[in-house]
């Protein structure tokens, strides 16, 4: 198998002005690799499982990195590192569900070099589609991971599509909970993308898990006040505390008026190929206050809908009990 | 003085020449340095003129033929220099690894090098490589391969019983099941089939008959990689007619002999250079055929060549643990004591030869349970997966993990405490094991329990068991291991030379574990020298060392202390002899200290170290290694060689008294609090505690207690082979697929602690300790598991957070109950 581990020759752009950048992008279009933090990067490259013609290097633009205030909320740049968003105060103040996801994502040492932007952006860790197999994710006409002997913990049991890999960023629930804003640029324009939009399922676009077309840049992240000190919830299961994708993830955002839910935002990781909105779970917990009955009452709907495959069954009662944790209280 | 006289005298450790100096006391091993700043070099790191780069080409399908390979374009490229192919080497006997092969078994086996002037040509170069495949059948579960239907592994066969460890004649068979036989195992129901290996003793029939309560249960344990951190990347080059050699082992003189022969030179020829060794485990302590593919090539190309590994193809190809598919039935009598065992293993044993890691469990459950019967079948099954060799207690650390729990279901059952009923079949001195029913040197478990138990609170916190603070459970577990530890018959050599300095030559590899050096402190004991006087050599066949045991199987420490003892005794005599024919009287009239021979009556008559060297180069013969024993080995016999005429040398081979196997044991307490909610649990609390004999070196044993248990907290809980049953390639071919337990898993802190009785066969009272300090903590955390869920649930490890949700929610596990290399 592929595993040569050994960097490919490959042009590096490292432009300082994002119009640069963008022109870049534009040039070299499916062949440019826009690279963040590089962690979703090398390990293709040097596999030579993805074989770009260059690579466009965002850490040298000063416009891309930082958290700002704005009028409606906080704008977090693409470059941003991990560890940036968990330590900065006002986000631990407003928007504490996006630092605990943060936190949650790697390990440490990935934290410290990986941004926001390549969180978010970061292709599937389906297993088969990472060891170069020839699936529909990679292009061709087969999902290994959806045979009958197929090795599929870790996949999807919701919104599946030929393709059942899932989403792995830690990140993108917090971002779809809190009804955050993708800015992407390109050499034409920008453009803003809710993030429930900018997360594509295999069933609107098998190759990619979002919606940055070539020649397009993911810049920053914006957060609306709307959410800014309400009560949030996060909680990622994974085999191990560190380093491990989530088996199941959720974030939630919740609005209360007295004891009553007036509003409220459930989002599963690690169940679809796009962090999946627990719909009934919302409606159904409107009105109802933070108890373990409500909780009983309303964690089996999260599951609803769930096509396990061979060996991933555990997430419907996974996803039940997460549901319930956030109803508590 | 005869030597044995001698060691007669020091073994009662008569007043006054008490070893009390280095024995137990920390030090800084000589390699500690370059790690920690970085300069120590390892064999990736080495370059020489004219250097080229080779890397391999490895099969993408888990068995097939290679038709045809098509080189024109590769060798074409700017900077490729050469191909190393299955015709450029020698071929192998099936199962025994290849170097290349036209038939590869398992994906990532190599099938050609290439080389290139840089790492980026000679990777290039190999896509450019087209090869014609004919894909065979494959397996990736034991079980389907021993059925009548199932693929062999091999062309030849599908299993490798060979007749003992090391049996060259053997090669692999077919060996099958009925459907029916299998089907009832598949089932649940006890083994019915032939087994290749068995062995009994006593009457077990008899034995379950007498037994007030049994206990019968299929088991599966996974097999799972070593996670080196130094990928098996190696360099070579020949001058003047020599091989030189710079690969990563645990092992260094015992590699000698059998790297030569690969190569087909004589150890004389060879110039072994392994000074540091990223990780082994078990995985690199004998030759294998990757370390000596660049001596191949670089003899056909006339280029030194490096041989690079990716990190992923140290985890395709770089061996791993054994997982087992069994079936153990136990019976107990009222007050717990085991009257019989019936032990029947599966074991994957991969693509290769594999190690004999259920032969092993099996002599683990006869020591550590004393049944006072028992019975042990087994099939050693061969399967297209990565290949299987030992890793940190093969064998005994999976039976552990499949054991301890059922002892305490039977302590449940029969209304015991369960540290009550370890202790009720523990072994100590007097007691046997294994089908021979042989002797040990020494066992002391019960104290370790008794230790580990007063340490750990034990009676208080097992208070605690069950305890529920909302979806929160509390866990208490206790666990056991051993593994054998200590071998005889290795040399020790020590030279003092003229300026007075000691040289301890140690054959022992540096694996990580300092033993290399920490089996010389007892030398310079006996020599009553200054540590900082002593120079340790070791990590090059350059630097003169003896023969030395492999460093597996926990054996250094008892080893090679005792082979380090026995050549200070030779220098012992032979500086008393020269005391005596420089200053008069005969060598019983001398004693030495501070490094100085003197007259016991007049002590002003004496003579420095120094002086002595001087006078054993004059004297010559014995003294200054000009004449040497008979019985030391060929490869002490080339070092000393190299060093006559240059000092005192000191050379022996280690000849004392061993009465049978000697027990590495060791226990594991564990608190945890299991989250009924999301399966997963925190390891609250850990104590492991080692019966190691005589603490030699407390440091390195803290570090090895502490290894060990976060090694066993993956074996319970995280690690394990996935293999695609469609395409046979493997899940794990990296440190986060393969999930090996990381800080965020491990308590705060993890405890150690050591009977510290000395074992009765070693003159200073060591023995090893490596391996059972794995397979006591995962015991223990997967009891600790049963005990928060109330019982023992799951019939295998990992058990994982998945099964756990499964369990509580009363779904069905994903996982049919027999089936291996699956989540």
């Amino acid at each position: 198998m592929a595993s040569f581990d050994v960097m490919p020759d490959i042009q590096l752009y490292q432009p300082v002005e994002l119009d640069d950048a963008l022109s870049l992008a534009e040039r070299y279009g499916d062949g440019g690799w826009v690279l963040g933090g590089g962690q979703d990067t090398y390990g293709w490259l040097k596999d030579r499982a993805k074989n770009p013609q260059a690579m466009i290097d965002l850490s040298g633009i000063d416009s891309l990195r930082g958290i700002r205030t704005t009028d409606d909320g906080i704008e977090i740049g693409a470059t941003t590192t991990l560890r940036e968003i968990i330590r900065d105060e006002r986000i631990n103040r407003d928007f504490s569900l996006l630092a605990q996801a943060a936190g949650r994502v790697a390990s440490p040492q990935i934290r410290n070099v990986g941004t926001l932007g390549g969180n978010l952006s970061q292709d599937t860790r389906c297993w088969y589609y990472r060891r170069g197999l020839a699936c529909y994710r990679a292009g061709g006409n087969l999902c290994y991971a959806d045979g009958p002997e197929s090795m599929n913990r870790e996949h999807a049991v919701l919104g599946a599509s030929r393709c059942v890999a899932v989403s792995p960023s830690d990140t993108a629930t917090a971002m779809v909970a809190l009804e955050a804003m993708m800015v992407v640029a390109s050499a034409s324009g920008v453009r803003s993308i809710a993030a429930e939009d900018f997360f594509v399922g295999p069933a609107t676009h098998i190759t990619q898990m979002t919606a940055l077309e070539p020649g397009e840049i993911l810049t920053a992240v914006r957060i609306p006040s709307k959410w800014a000190g309400q009560r949030f919830y996060f909680e990622k299961v994974a085999d191990r505390d560190v380093w491990d994708f989530a088996l199941v993830s959720i974030a939630v955002a919740m609005r209360l008026e007295g004891d009553s839910i007036a509003e409220s935002r459930f989002v599963c990781g690690g169940v679809a190929c796009t962090p999946h909105r627990l719909k009934n779970v919302e409606s159904a917990a409107r009105g109802n206050s933070l108890s373990e009955a409500s909780a009983d009452a309303i964690a089996p709907l999260a599951s609803a809908g769930a096509i396990p495959l061979n060996y991933n069954h555990f997430k419907l009662p996974l996803m039940e009990n997460l549901v319930r944790r956030a109803m508590r209280g | 003085m005869a030597l044995d006289d001698l060691a007669e005298q020091l073994f009662v450790r008569p007043k006054g020449f008490a070893l009390a100096n280095y024995i137990g006391s920390d030090f800084t091993p000589p390699d500690v340095r370059g790690k920690v700043t970085g300069a120590a070099k390892f064999a990736e790191d080495i370059r020489v003129d004219g250097l080229v780069y080779a890397r391999m080409l490895t099969s993408p399908m888990p068995h097939a033929r290679v038709r045809s390979i098509d080189l024109t374009e590769a060798l074409a490229m700017e900077g490729v220099v050469g191909v190393l192919t299955a015709e450029d080497v020698p071929a192998a006997a099936p199962p025994r690894a290849a170097i290349l092969t036209n038939e590869p078994v398992f994906v990532g086996d190599p099938i050609l090098a290439i080389a290139a002037i840089d790492d980026t040509i000679a990777t290039n170069a190999l896509q450019k490589i087209k090869i014609d495949f004919e894909p065979l059948p494959f397996c990736v579960d034991p079980l389907e391969a021993l059925g009548k239907e199932g693929a062999a592994a091999r062309t030849e066969g599908n299993i490798y019983a060979p007749a003992g460890f090391g049996d060259d004649s053997s090669g692999p068979e077919e060996f099958r099941w009925t459907k029916d036989q299998l089907d009832g195992f598949l089932g649940g129901e006890p083994p019915e089939g032939d087994t290749p290996v068995q062995w009994s003793f006593g009457d077990i029939d008899e034995g379950f008959r007498q037994a007030s309560f049994v206990l019968e249960q299929n088991f599966v344990t996974a097999g799972y990689a070593h996670h080196s951190m130094e990928p098996r990347s190696s360099m070579a080059y020949w001058q003047n007619g020599r091989c030189y050699l710079h690969g990563p082992s645990q092992s260094q003189s015992a590699m000698l002999p059998g790297l030569a022969g690969m190569i087909g030179i004589p150890v004389a020829d060879l110039v072994y250079i392994n000074e540091n060794c990223g990780g082994g485990f078990g995985s690199r302590s004998t030759p294998y055929p990757m370390l000596v593919l660049p001596a191949f090539f670089s003899r056909k190309i006339n280029r030194p060549v490096a041989l690079h590994l990716s990190r992923a193809e140290e985890f395709y190809l770089g061996k791993a643990r054994s997982g087992f598919q069994g079936h153990v039935k136990m019976g107990f009598r009222d007050n717990g004591r085991i009257c019989a065992m019936d032990l029947f293993l599966v074991q994957d044993i991969g693509c290769q030869t594999g190690f004999p890691s259920a032969a092993s469990a099996a002599e683990a459950t006869s020591l550590v349970y004393q049944p006072e019967t028992m019975r042990f079948r087994a099939i050693p099954v061969m399967t297209n997966t990565t290949p299987k060799g030992a890793q940190r207690g093969p064998g005994q650390n999976q039976i552990a993990a499949a054991i301890e729990p059922l002892l305490d279901q039977a302590a449940i059952n029969l209304e015991l405490d369960r540290l009550q009923i370890r202790k009720t079949n523990a072994p100590d001195n007097d007691s046997f094991h294994g089908p021979s029913q042989q002797p040990i040197t020494s066992a002391y478990i019960k104290e370790a329990l008794d230790k580990g138990a007063a340490r750990f609170n034990w009676a208080e916190k097992v208070q605690r068991s069950r305890q529920r603070r909302g979806s929160k459970v509390t866990g208490i577990g206790v666990g056991q291991a051993y593994h054998s530890a200590g071998r005889r018959g290795y040399d020790g050599l020590i030279r003092i030379a003229p300026d007075g300095k000691i040289h301890l030559h140690s054959g022992v590899g540096n694996l990580g574990t300092y033993s290399y050096a920490s089996t010389t402190r007892p030398a310079a004991d006996l020599l009553r020298c200054d540590w900082e006087n002593c120079v340790v050599h070791y990590g090059k066949s350059t630097e003169n060392l003896p023969w030395s045991s492999a460093q597996n199987g926990s054996n250094t420490s008892f080893t090679h202390s005792r082979a380090n003892y026995v050549a200070a005794l030779d220098v012992v005599e032979k500086i008393k002899s020269i005391a005596a024919e420089k200053l008069g009287g005969s060598a019983d009239d001398y004693g030495i200290a501070d490094e100085r021979v003197f007259s016991k009556r007049q002590s002003a008559k004496s003579l420095s170290y120094a002086e002595v060297a001087q006078a054993a180069i004059e004297l010559g013969g014995r003294f200054d290694g000009s004449v040497v024993p008979d019985e030391i080995h060929d490869v002490t016999k080339l070092a000393v060689a190299n060093l006559r005429g240059t000092g005192l040398i000191g050379v022996a081979k280690d000849t004392l008294a061993m009465r049978g196997a000697v027990p590495a044991l060791a226990v594991g307490f564990v608190e945890i609090e299991l989250d009924l909610e999301t399966g997963k649990y925190d390891i609250i609390e850990y104590l492991g505690v080692a019966d190691c004999g005589t603490v030699v070196h407390p440091k390195g044993l803290a570090a090895q207690v502490r290894g060990g248990a976060v090694w066993g907290f993956g074996m319970a809980g995280l690690e394990r082979h996935v293999y695609d049953r469609q395409t046979g390639i493997p899940a794990n071919v990296g440190f986060y697929q393969c999930k090996p337990a990381t800080y965020m898993d491990l308590p705060d802190t993890i405890g150690w602690d050591a009977v510290d009785l000395p074992d009765r066969d070693n003159p200073v009272g060591v023995k090893g300790i490596g391996e059972p300090v794995m397979g006591c903590a995962a015991s223990a955390v997967l009891c600790a598991i049963s005990d928060a869920l109330g019982g023992h649930v799951f019939n295998r490890t990992p058990v994982t957070p998945d099964m756990i949700i499964n369990h509580v929610a009363g779904r069905p596990q994903s996982t049919d109950a027999m089936s291996t290399n699956t989540f």
